[in-house]
């Protein structure tokens, strides 16, 4: 059984018989019969071990193929390149493994086996922790830890006494045993052990339960902020919204936060990761519902707690502010548009869309080199994530940008399907290039664009979730009742003394329930620490 | 300063890696040593390791001498710890050097990580007669070591945002530390199942010899499963800690990354080979086989997932 966890085969039970297997060759089983049969297979230690054996083999194709919830993006490249691939994944759910039947059926299955073996462990520990140590066997020499002494001029009842007094010094429960010659002391210690092992499954269980129903409750969202922007953190104004099935979207912490300034430092005294970002920080004022305003520092690995919710620093980039002008000069798009970095020094992509105001609808695909560097082929590259000698290019289409559809579009790709192409690329006007401050000419008279500033981003994650105080306590839970269950000494230890020629013949033993690598030098210590006594009191003036 | 440092560091590596070679050849020489002796009338030795076997026949503590070290094993031993010692001292240069701990990417997962299994490896020895492991532990070790150094060096280099915080300090090296005792208990593992194999032939005699200098199976598989218990509460510690650095860094405490797949496979094995240790028809033989493949999970986590696959935690720095 799942129950018997860290624990070897010699700490079953004393009454525990492994579960007869002839049942299942009985051919009159009733139907009861059957089902108390497949009940006490499926709550086996065997069971829960093929189970186990299968969660992990269950859980690698998790890791080898894309996942939707962890990598999206991986699951869409995954299904272009392998498009045989596809219906097989979509028939056994392999880009979502760990939501999926068949993992799903594993783990239900060994829950279901580790709750039907922790209710009778704990009725077994109940009466165990009540129970007397069990009387003296009547062959200590057979015991896997055993020492036979004789005692001269000593008393045994005396001596027992002393025995006793010191097992109960170490914690040990005591009980004496056995009447005249037979007289003896029974120990036993490490209880805790099974207490430890109880607790870690149920722990397990705890952390399942949390898991599962505490989904309902939690919400992620993402929002892109430029410098010098603000929100409300509100469901429209959210970039995407995760929420569970019991959260309520109107109930969002009312607060509205600004991004005053985005800062990085870059390494620039180390060769070797010359421009690597050293630090992020995001300094942003925090508005709450009571109208209270603050300043604070967003950084990886520091988020910010707001009314509940936890926003946190997880991506940054330049978002150019680019102005579109039609012919006369009057301004018909202005806007910062995050552009998405693609490498370590920042070259970024990015898509404008001005649908409205020039003769044309236009859209324009662009590249951001924060610091322009030109390879031997004459292609750009960025050399420095920081804007030291910025560039921007422009691909420019003309026509329909599918935005009057009613269909939601993304922001940052462009359905070139339906447009025409008339700058860069194979167009007959080359690529636009700008630098910031300076307008150039959009092709075909259209208008100009200009390129004013590059301010940051923050891509900012916000989060609320209730389980994660729960889950900590039942992770601390696991912990706890682990380290009992494999390290804490479950033993119990045994002392017989009888009169034997005017001394007293002395027998200590003691025997483990599971591993106990002190089980001999217990016995020894004990042992020595009887004669040393004796010896004491011998010694002592009357 | 850096750059000097983190060369008198790789000086340092380079000869550690010569020093533990040195060392590997006295603890083969003194293997075969006692492969030569055990030929001659000696007894098998069960008691190896410094507990009783509860199991096993009475035993009341001195009943058995200890089998001596030997001169062979000794010097093992010295060249063991000489080679710690610069190991060591790499490392903390290395630290110093890059002013942070050393655990931060591949090449210094594997310089601590090493490190670890020869410091366990000689702190076992003080608890336990484990001489008989020397040949394998520091084979091992040297292999690692040397296959880093040489395939996954890179300079020093700050930490990214996403590295720095207290948990880098806690969870990283709570794996290193959990990963050093899977690795032992691996090498104890192989050890057992090479002991325990059926005999259907009258083996080779040197074979038998050398397999009696070794302590006998039932010392093997508790002594394997002493240090996988161990390893066990430091992984279930290193999977919770990661957990709470993934909530505080990204907002989630768990969202099947790469790397936390890995983690809780190579949990759910050594899960397992506890739970077959007290199945019936499951210990021995098999649970052997589940503590060499979660080492094997553990080296493919470290070794393949960082290096191959992409997840957030790709900080290989390769």
């Amino acid at each position: 059984m799942l129950m018997r966890i860290a624990q070897e085969r010699a700490d079953r039970p004393a009454d525990h018989v492994d579960r007869p297997l002839e049942a299942a060759r009985d051919p009159q089983l009733t139907p009861a019969g059957w089902l108390r049969w497949g009940w006490r297979q499926l709550t086996s230690m065997r069971t829960a071990l093929i189970l186990l054996l299968l969660l992990a083999l269950a859980a690698i194709p998790g890791s080898l193929i894309p996942q939707q919830s962890a990598d999206p993006n991986g699951v869409i490249q995954f299904r272009r390149n392998y498009p045989e691939w596809r219906t097989a994944a979509d028939v056994l759910q392999l880009h979502d493994v760990f939501g999926s039947v068949w993992f799903s059926a594993i783990y239900l299955l060994l829950f279901v086996s580790l709750v039907g073996c922790v209710i009778p462990r704990i009725r077994h520990h109940v009466k165990a922790l009540l129970a007397d140590p069990p009387a003296t066997p009547r062959n200590l020499a057979r015991l896997p830890a055993h020492r036979r002494v004789t005692l001269a001029g000593a008393d045994s009842h005396e001596v027992l006494e002393l025995a006793r007094r010191e097992l109960r010094r170490q914690r040990y429960r005591t009980v004496w045993s056995g009447p005249g010659r037979a007289a003896s002391i029974a120990a036993e210690r490490g209880f805790l052990r099974e207490t430890g092992n109880l607790l870690f499954h149920l722990a397990l269980l705890a952390v399942l339960l949390i898991l599962g129903f505490g989904a309902g409750f939690r919400y992620t969202a993402q929002r892109i902020l430029v410098e010098g922007q603000s929100f409300a953190n509100t469901r429209v104004a959210l970039d995407s919204f995760t929420p569970g099935r019991f959260v309520d979207p109107a109930q969002l912490p009312r607060f509205t936060l600004a991004l005053d300034r985005f800062s990085v430092d870059y390494v620039e005294d180390n060769p070797n990761a010359l421009g690597m970002p050293r630090a992020f920080e995001a300094e942003v004022t925090v508005g709450t519902a009571d109208g209270a305003q603050r300043t604070a520092t967003l950084r990886v690995n520091e988020p910010l707690s707001v009314d509940g919710a936890d926003i946190y620093l997880l991506g940054n980039g330049y978002a150019p502010t680019v102005v579109v002008r039609d012919p006369a000069g009057k301004i018909v798009f202005s806007d910062s548009v995050p552009f998405l970095p693609q490498d370590a020094n920042l070259t970024s992509l990015g898509v404008v869309k001005v649908p409205d105001g020039l003769a044309e609808q236009v859209g324009m695909i662009g590249f951001l080199y924060p610091t322009r560097a030109e390879a031997a082929n004459g292609a750009s590259y960025s050399s420095y994530p920081d804007l030291l000698d910025p560039i921007i290019t422009l691909n420019v289409y003309i026509g329909d940008l599918g935005l009057d559809a009613g269909v939601p579009v993304s922001v940052y790709t462009l359905d070139t399907a339906n447009l025409t192409q008339v700058a860069g690329g194979d167009a007959p006007a080359p690529a636009v290039q700008l630098v910031p401050g300076v307008p150039s000419p959009l092709p075909n008279g259209l208008g100009t664009v200009e390129v004013t500033t590059i301010p940051r981003f923050a891509s900012l994650d916000i989060a609320h979730d209730p389980t994660q105080v729960p889950m900590l306590l039942a992770a601390i839970g696991a912990v706890a009742g682990l380290g009992l269950s494999l390290f804490v000494p479950r033993r119990r230890v045994w002392v017989r003394a009888h009169a034997a020629g005017g001394g007293v013949a002395l027998e200590v033993a003691a025997l483990a329930r599971g591993d106990d690598p002190r089980l001999a030098g217990t016995v020894d210590a004990l042992t020595a620490h009887l004669v040393s006594r004796v010896a004491e009191q011998k010694g002592a003036p009357r | 300063m850096t750059p000097l440092l983190d060369q008198i560091s790789l000086v340092l590596v380079y000869s550690a890696i010569a020093v533990y070679a040195c060392a590997f050849v006295a603890f083969a020489l003194q293997l075969a040593r006692s492969a030569a002796q055990a030929c001659t009338p000696a007894p098998e030795r069960v008691s190896v390791v410094a507990g009783p076997l509860p199991a096993g026949p009475a035993d009341t503590g001195d009943a058995e001498p200890r089998p001596p070290v030997g001169t062979r094993g000794r010097v093992g031993y010295a060249l063991t710890v000489l080679g710690a010692v610069l190991h060591v001292t790499a490392a903390v240069l290395r630290g110093i050097a890059a002013d942070r701990v050393p655990w931060a990417n591949m090449f210094e997962f594997s310089l601590t990580g090493t490190a670890l299994i020869i410091a366990t490896f000689l702190l076992l020895s003080i608890w336990a007669r484990t001489a008989f492991l020397g040949t394998a532990v520091l084979g091992l070790a040297t292999l690692l070591l040397g296959t880093a150094t040489v395939s996954f060096y890179v300079p020093v280099i700050p930490l990214v945002p996403a590295l720095q915080s207290a948990w880098l300090v806690i969870h990283v090296m709570v794996a290193l530390l959990a990963c050093a005792f899977f690795g032992l208990s691996f090498l104890v593992s192989v050890t057992y199942l090479v002991k325990a194999r059926p005999r259907t032939r009258a083996a080779a005699p040197r074979l038998s010899a050398l397999l009696g200098s070794v302590p006998g199976t039932e010392a093997l598989e508790r002594l394997a499963y002493r240090l996988n218990i161990v390893g066990f509460a430091l992984w279930t510690f290193t999977l919770i800690a990661g957990a709470i650095w993934a909530g505080r860094a990204w907002g989630r405490y768990w969202g099947w990354d790469v790397k936390e797949v890995w983690t809780f496979i190579i949990w759910v094995i050594y899960a397992a080979y506890i739970h077959a240790m007290a199945t019936r028809g499951w210990h021995g033989r098999r649970a052997a086989w589940l503590s060499i493949i979660g080492f094997a999970a553990v080296l493919f986590n470290f070794g393949v997932v960082n290096v191959f696959f992409t997840g957030l935690h790709s900080y290989s720095g390769l």
